[in-house]
């Protein structure tokens, strides 16, 4: 039934507008006519004869025919559509069209004018494909469309968004091209527990931030770094005696100057306590294997030349 | 010449349907709608029959031809709706400069209204599509069937072989120069070159083939079929024109007070003969009505069907020549110059009226504005537009920076290189690249980063300009306005 609670409503559509266009048919017969009174006519001076408040008078001027029959051609043309489109209340049309199907269509004869460009970048590994001027152009307007609302324009996002161009080492995973097609076709999740109760109080907590603090160098209490180290152990389990992160556990390096989540005492506090949960959505939804290996291609390109070592990846698996 | 009536050009095909009541207030019930009578307009030749014929020949020509222009190695002259582009030889456009199309508009308009107020409907007379495929097709209609009264006993004679053969040669010629002309019009959107190709391999898309057919049986039947009807029913400037006359426009009109009373006489007789008979100067031979191609009488007045062709004054010029009477029975007049007897002189002199001074200043200021701004614009595009993900970020050590996407266009059909700077705040510079390639005709998105010194100034928004231009390729700079934000 479509777009309606009850059928009775498209019935009603259905018969309104059958009965419209009936209408005007009759309409036009019943109006195709005048009374003209027969002593004008014969004066010949083409008025109805009729008089209205003393000197206005009606013309009586014909149409021509043919303009009878371009009325006509509406009233046929109105049914002729309504058996074809759909309009009769949730009559489909003999034609089966719909916006859904057009845009179907449309998308697939796009896909398909596109192939053979995208049968080249596909056919090129993503690491290589970072050197393709022609590739990132395309990879860029995909980024602008898809990814640059979080990671911002020049993908050196924002507080919780990450920057990605930051290379290497503050890369949560390997830069390579597998990886970076499997996190925007798949989504990620990033999980930091709260670990407010596990350190202890307030003050334990703040010795901990500036522990941390003091990992990367950053300006920080010394007296209360040195009695935070040891609240430190509950966190090197996955950041590491050193801080330096676990990439396969995808824990970050609280030793560098990359600081996703803010930096300063208030922001680390904020962490320890609550914890954070981040989401990469997956992008596969929309966008094709092959839209997002070109799209891989551009992220990568942000972090400079890949290194040879990461090697090629496999493809993607293809839609017929 | 014998006098022609107009009963027979204009048969009252008007039915009546039912004649009700006896008695002073009887009723006749009429129909509404009424077959309009066929109109065979009579050839003519004359001065203003030639100039009509030059304009049929210098608009068709370059209809016909400019599809087949080269410029640049491309189609001198194409609007490619697919890529958005509109080649018009060496200028590119682009739906941005869409003003351009509104300009040339505003210039039609005001040129009509010129035109207008100072000598009627010159454009329906001589320029219209509508009268000058008439025109083609009366030609076509003439050579096969010869003149009006062959035609019109041609029409009322039955049908035979020879009728047939007629008949279909001109259809025939009609749907050809029909087809010709949706081809071409089509070849204005889709390179003609490339589309007479699909034409021979018989591989048109569905959608060029629509609408060679569709222009091409717009044509066979405006020009072949309708003709005056368009004018009298169809077209809206028909009826706006006749608004903008005034006592001094300069219309086709008959001289009542010379040609009255009408009437046939003998050649030579004297003007005494003449005038004791109570007759002037029209020997009422119905030439002008023949040759009308709107069926109309021009001998009673401005009427609205009157597309100014001026066919009545060449053959009226005609008659008066073989009468030995003075020339201009029928001429361009003015009401004014009708009435007051005013000479061509002093006629003229009132062309040079405030309402027409205002059109020509108006005009050619718009003029002038397009053609100017057409001829300096930059031949690139740029559009500013803040980042959405990032307000102002902090980097290092309080250094304050915005992200902006800059859209660059590159209107030309070049590759070419552009540098961008960036003015309004003491210390603001670009740090992300500031030189961006493009090739030829092509857009891309450019992020840009704009960096602040730290502690420059306080929080709060600030109005900065990105200046672009294009470097050695020339001399057009553009200036885009944008903020810069100051996180507290």
């Amino acid at each position: 039934m479509g777009d309606f609670f009850n059928s009775g409503w498209s019935w009603a559509v259905a018969i309104v507008s059958v009965v419209s266009i009936l209408a005007c048919a009759v309409l036009l017969w019943l109006a195709g006519k005048a009374k003209v009174s027969a002593a004008a006519l014969a004066r010949g001076d083409n008025t109805t004869g009729h008089v209205w408040d003393e000197d206005l008078r009606e013309y009586n001027n014909p149409l021509p025919r043919w303009w009878m029959w371009l009325f006509i051609l509406t009233v046929v043309f109105a049914l002729v559509y309504l058996v074809f489109y759909p309009g009769l209340g949730s009559y489909p049309g003999m034609g089966q069209w719909s916006q859904q199907g057009q845009h179907r269509s449309d998308a697939q004869r796009m896909r398909a004018e596109l192939a053979p460009l995208y049968a080249r970048f596909t056919a090129t590994p993503v690491d290589q494909l970072s050197q393709d001027r022609q590739a990132l152009a395309i990879g860029q307007r995909h980024f602008m469309n898809h990814c640059a609302q979080c990671h911002g324009s020049d993908a050196r996002g924002s507080k919780g968004y990450p920057d990605l161009t930051q290379g290497q080492s503050a890369w949560l995973g390997p830069l390579s091209g597998e990886h970076i097609v499997r996190t925007i076709s798949q989504g990620r999740q990033g999980v930091m527990p709260a670990m407010g109760s596990a350190i202890g109080g307030e003050a334990a907590i703040s010795d901990l931030a500036h522990y941390v603090l003091s990992l990367s160098g950053s300006p920080h209490n010394e007296i209360k770094a040195f009695s935070g180290k040891r609240h430190y152990a509950a966190c090197a389990a996955c950041h590491g005696a050193d801080g330096k992160g676990n990439k396969a556990l995808g824990a970050p390096n609280l030793a560098d100057n990359y600081w996703l989540h803010g930096w300063g005492e208030a922001a680390i506090v904020s962490i320890i306590k609550n914890g954070k949960s981040n989401v990469m959505p997956a992008q596969s939804g929309w966008l094709s294997p092959e839209q997002i290996h070109v799209l891989a291609a551009y992220v990568l390109s942000l972090s400079g030349p890949a290194p040879a070592a990461v090697g090629s990846i496999a493809l993607p698996a293809r839609t017929p | 010449m014998k006098s022609d009536p107009l009963a027979s050009d204009r048969p009252a095909a008007r039915r009546v349907i039912a004649i009700a009541a006896a008695g002073d207030d009887s009723t006749v019930v009429t129909s509404l709608y009424q077959s309009e009578g066929k109109i065979y307009p009579r050839s003519v030749s004359g001065w203003f029959s030639r100039w009509r014929w030059t304009l049929v020949w210098a608009t068709q020509l370059l209809f016909y031809g400019l599809p087949w222009m080269s410029v640049n190695g491309r189609q001198a002259v194409l609007f490619d709706l697919a890529a958005r582009r509109f080649y018009i030889f060496n200028q590119v456009l682009y739906p941005q400069d869409l003003i351009y199309l509104t300009g040339l508009l505003i210039m039609s308009a005001l040129a009509l209204f010129l035109f207008t107020a100072v000598a009627g409907r010159l454009w329906c007379g001589y320029a219209c599509p509508q009268t000058v495929y008439t025109e083609i097709f009366l030609w076509v209609e003439r050579r096969i069937e010869g003149d009006r009264m062959q035609r019109m006993r041609l029409d009322q004679g039955p049908l035979s072989a020879r009728k047939l053969l007629r008949k279909t040669a001109k259809h025939g010629i009609w749907a050809a120069i029909g087809l010709w002309t949706g081809l071409t019009f089509v070849g204005y959107f889709t390179p003609i070159r490339e589309l007479m190709g699909e034409v021979r391999t018989a591989s048109l898309g569905a959608w060029e083939l629509f609408w060679v057919l569709f222009y091409g049986f717009a044509t066979y039947g405006n020009a072949g079929w309708m003709r005056e009807q368009v004018c009298k029913y169809m077209c809206p400037y028909a009826r706006f024109q006749s608004a903008m006359f005034d006592r001094d426009t300069l219309i086709v009109s008959y001289d009542r007070l010379r040609g009255e009373g009408r009437g046939a006489r003998p050649r030579g007789q004297s003007a005494a003969a003449l005038q004791a008979r109570g007759l002037g100067d029209c020997i009422d031979c119905g030439l002008c009505v023949q040759v009308c191609p709107t069926g109309i009488d021009i001998r009673n007045g401005l009427q609205y069907e009157c597309i100014s062709c001026s066919a009545c004054i060449d053959v009226c010029n005609t008659v008066m020549d073989k009468m030995h009477y003075r020339r201009g029975l029928i001429r361009y007049s003015t009401p004014n110059g009708l009435a007051q007897g005013l000479s061509v002189a002093p006629m003229w002199r009132r062309v040079a009226r405030p309402r027409v001074l205002i059109y020509t200043a108006v005009l050619g200021l718009v003029s002038l504005a397009v053609l100017g701004s057409l001829l300096t614009r930059a031949p690139f595009k740029v559009d500013v537009v803040r980042d959405r993900g990032t307000l102002a970020r902090m980097v290092g050590q309080g250094t304050i920076e915005n992200v902006y996407r800059l859209q660059i266009m590159n209107a030309t059909e070049q590759a070419q290189t552009y540098r961008l700077r960036v003015e309004g705040l003491e210390g603001l510079q670009v740090v992300s690249a500031d030189r961006v390639e493009l090739a030829a005709a092509s857009a891309l998105w450019v992020p840009v980063r704009v960096q602040m010194p730290p502690a420059a100034i306080g929080p709060g928004s600030y109005p900065i300009a990105f200046r672009i231009d294009a470097g050695q390729a020339g001399d057009f700079e553009l200036f885009e306005k944008s903020v810069f934000v100051v996180p507290r």
